[in-house]
């Protein structure tokens, strides 16, 4: 393949591909740019990735099931209040100027999704997404249902009878059933969950919440039961980009195509070593559970969601035929190409592209705990009042004035005290003495500040709020400085 | 009214919409007829830089499913809503209109929680928290523009907060101020009043009558020009609210302080309007309003 000419020329033509060897035959033939969908009946699997694989789908399902139903002293522990504009989390209590943290958040899984998968590839959709989550619950309810591969396809291809029809009408119902399950949990992240049961008892929820517990439930049933392997396919934006974090050191699920070619089904009792065959014993079982419905044979593909099913199911092959394990496996490229054993290609994790992901995602976690932990019990903006730059009142001081808006992030009542620095003469007049905002409460308040006429030239002149908080119990001080500017008018 | 003499442009915006709705179904028609060649290995044919082949992975048909309801929903929503040239859509809609509707909404879900203070005496509306914070949001949303957000006011626009009025600042007087709107009109005084010397002479007499410095030979020599501007503001200065003239023997100067600023007000005079809020809010929000801002000059004397 490789000519002087090749690799010299700057423009890339499209060129027929050179019909190959074994290609002789037939050019090809012409096909459809749309393609009727072909239903895929993954048969079910048994291995350590499937174990993992079960794990995580316990662990996801059980905290988003689970969470909005724990409490934290009077209230629900995981609650995100949309119409009081609180968001709830444990002990802390955000407020929507506090979103900095959902960035905080946003910028650790994107990296450590990045990390993820410029060492193990697509980790993150064969186990962890809600995707494949889903999908595989609602295929174990098929399977519980109308049996495995086989029986399913068998199913499918009968005609209606009594016994397809009930088996279907379950099935459905057991799906709705979980799909509204799901999204009256998703629905309880924002609202009381324990109010909106008996809501939905009662049958009195509001037409938004009804509207997002069927919308997000409609979607599950959806996606899990009809779509599944679409969704990766066709609309996954992640699975389209993934591609340029993979390298060479990347952990894929690989066929071994030294080992396993050329393959061919042959007697129990023939020797390997005999036979002018390769390991594969082509059971093509690999292709049956795959849930994609692809060939891993036929190399890394983009369908592929690195699930390792494929693997599960061929080391049992490889058990019941007595050939090592390993035929398809998790490995890298050059691990492949240089038959690194797993110490070495183990080695290779670290690159430099894995230390920075590391690295950076260190940082930025360091940074978000850190600052959730100094963070204090309280905010303040101040907002200069938006009509009245200055003005002389009596008494020959200029005055101007501000809005500060005092917001309580703790679960208990606090008292302010505003003072302010930064100009010869400053004085802070407010309209009350007690600045006090109740629990999670906030509330805006008016501040003056006044210098003497003609102590300062015309011009702005930075000044800084210090804003005391005390609680009930004289518990904890904590102090705020907030900045601002003092106008003084020509 | 229309902008243009001739709907041309309704017709070209209607021709745009929909030849870009017929230029889709078109595409999709034939896209769906046209076919790809395909090698035995799943590839079109087409390679690049010697070994990057392209693989044919058809697309499934319910994409086109999407696509025709896309196409569904654009014509329906052209039916129903303004998009089409000129026409206004079977439903009627508007930005206006919904803007209306949803300000109706959101004042009939307030309703009982006004209604509550509907029937309350100003004073007691005042007491009340819950009031006084409606009370604080409407002040900021339609009168912190110009009274400044703690009703302090600033040049030329009033102190809500002191015991002086202009108009008056019983709970009615307040009201009507803020249904019916006020007209303050200074006029020029300067020919009225004399010479420039003259209206400095004035001026000074003015500034005694609050006892602020001023010249006390000058304000002997004003005091007699004062007639022509005791019209409104009284021999005493002591203003008139029925017409809203200020009273200027307190050491409240809407319009400035000092000598300078009282030149230019008799020389230039000044009209000074407060708009009538009467269409923006609901009686019972207009209650509401009246009693915060009473609230305000009548609260227990702050620091
Ligand atoms: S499961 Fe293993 S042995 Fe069977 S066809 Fe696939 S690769 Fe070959
Ligand atoms: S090829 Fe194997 S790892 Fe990839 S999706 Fe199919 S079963 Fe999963």
């Amino acid at each position: 393949m490789e000519s002087a000419d090749q690799t010299t020329r700057k423009v890339i033509p499209i060129v027929p591909a050179p019909v190959g060897a074994e290609d002789t035959s037939e050019e090809g033939a012409w096909g459809e740019l749309y393609a009727a969908h072909q239903k895929i009946y993954p048969r079910s699997v048994q291995g350590i990735f499937a174990k993992w694989r079960w794990g995580f789908v316990f662990l996801t399902q059980i905290i988003f099931y689970c969470l909005p139903w724990l409490e934290w002293g009077q209230r629900q522990a995981v609650l995100f209040d949309l119409g009081v504009r609180r968001f709830y989390i444990f002990g802390i209590v955000l407020y929507p100027q506090d979103f900095i943290y959902l960035t905080g958040l946003l910028v650790i899984s994107a990296f450590s999704l990045f990390l993820f998968t410029a060492i193990a590839g697509r980790l993150w959709c064969g186990y962890a997404c809600p995707q494949t989550v889903y999908s595989e619950i609602f295929m174990w309810i098929e399977r519980k249902v109308e049996g495995d591969r086989t029986a399913r396809m068998r199913l499918d291809s009968q005609d209606m009878s009594l016994e397809k029809l009930v088996k279907k009408w379950y099935k459905h119902f057991l799906w709705i059933g979980l799909s509204i399950w799901t999204g009256f949990t998703f629905v309880g992240y924002f609202t009381p969950i324990r109010e909106l049961g008996m809501e939905f008892f009662l049958g009195n929820m509001s037409s938004w919440e009804v509207f997002w517990v069927f919308f997000y439930g409609f979607a599950t049933y959806g996606n899990a039961g009809f779509m599944r392997e679409q969704v990766c396919k066709y609309m996954c934006p992640y699975a389209r980009f993934q591609s340029a974090m993979f390298d060479k050191d990347t952990l894929i699920v690989t066929y071994d195509a030294e080992r396993g070619e050329p393959r061919g089904a042959r007697s129990k009792k023939a020797d390997l070593a005999t036979l002018s065959l390769g390991a594969c014993v082509d059971c093509t079982l690999c292709v049956q559970v795959c849930p994609t419905g692809i060939d891993i044979r036929n190399g890394l593909q983009y369908e592929c969601i690195g699930c390792g099913a494929c693997a599960d199911v061929c080391d049992t092959v490889m058990d019941k035929v007595g050939y090592p394990r390993g035929l398809v496996k998790y490995s890298t490229q050059h691990a492949m190409q240089n038959k690194w054993t797993a110490s070495q290609t183990l080695k290779h994790i670290f690159r430099p592209r894995v230390l920075i992901y590391t690295g950076i995602l260190l940082l930025v976690v360091a940074l978000l705990f850190g600052s959730l932990l100094t963070r204090k019990s309280f905010k303040v903006d101040v907002v200069r009042d938006r009509a009245t730059l200055a003005r002389i009142v009596s008494g020959g001081n200029i005055e101007n004035v501000y809005r500060l808006q005092i917001m309580n992030a703790a679960e208990k009542r606090q008292h302010f005290k505003v003072t302010a620095e930064g100009m010869y003469e400053l004085k802070v007049l407010t309209d009350s003495e007690d600045l006090t905002v109740e629990s999670t409460q906030s509330r805006w308040v008016s501040v003056r500040l006044q210098v003497p006429y003609d102590s300062a030239v015309p011009g702005s002149y930075p000044v800084r709020f210090t804003i005391e908080a005390s609680d009930d119990n004289e518990t904890g001080h904590t102090l705020l400085e907030e900045k601002s500017v003092f106008l003084i008018p020509r | 009214m229309s902008d243009f003499t001739s709907n041309f442009w309704s017709l070209y915006v209607a021709g745009i919409a929909l030849v870009g709705i017929v230029a889709c179904l078109l595409l999709l028609y034939f896209s769906g007829k046209a076919k790809a060649m395909t090698a035995h290995d799943n590839t079109t044919g087409h390679v690049w830089d010697g070994d990057l082949r392209e693989m044919n992975n058809p697309l499934p048909r319910w994409w086109v499913g999407l696509f025709l309801i896309t196409i569904a929903f654009a014509l329906g929503y052209l039916v129903l809503y303004p998009g089409l040239g000129n026409s206004a859509g079977k439903l009627g809609w508007s930005s206006a209109g919904q803007y209306d509707a949803e300000v109706a909404k959101a004042n009939q879900a307030l309703e009982p929680l006004y209604a509550k203070f509907a029937g309350m005496p100003p004073e007691d509306v005042a007491k009340d928290p819950q009031a006084m914070a409606i009370g604080d949001r409407l002040f900021m949303n339609n009168c912190a523009q110009c009274h400044g957000s703690d009703a302090r006011g600033g040049k030329g626009f009033p102190n809500l907060t002191d015991k002086d009025w202009l108009h008056g600042g019983t709970h009615e007087k307040i009201k009507e101020t803020l249904v019916k709107g006020r007209i303050g009109n200074m006029p020029p005084m300067a020919a009225a009043v004399g010479s420039a010397d003259d209206v400095r002479n004035v001026a000074h007499y003015v500034l005694s009558l609050s006892n602020s410095p001023h010249d006390a030979l000058r304000a002997s020599l004003g005091k007699p020009k004062f007639v022509a501007c005791a019209a409104c503001h009284g021999p005493d200065g002591k203003g008139n609210q029925t017409i809203g003239a200020p009273n200027l023997t307190d050491d409240i100067w809407l319009h400035g302080w000092g000598e300078n600023a009282i030149i230019a007000m008799v020389n230039n005079g000044k009209v000074n309007q407060m708009p009538a809020q009467a269409g923006k809010l609901t009686e019972a929000q207009l209650h509401v309003l009246a009693s915060y801002v009473w609230g305000l000059s009548n609260q227990p004397a702050a620091k």
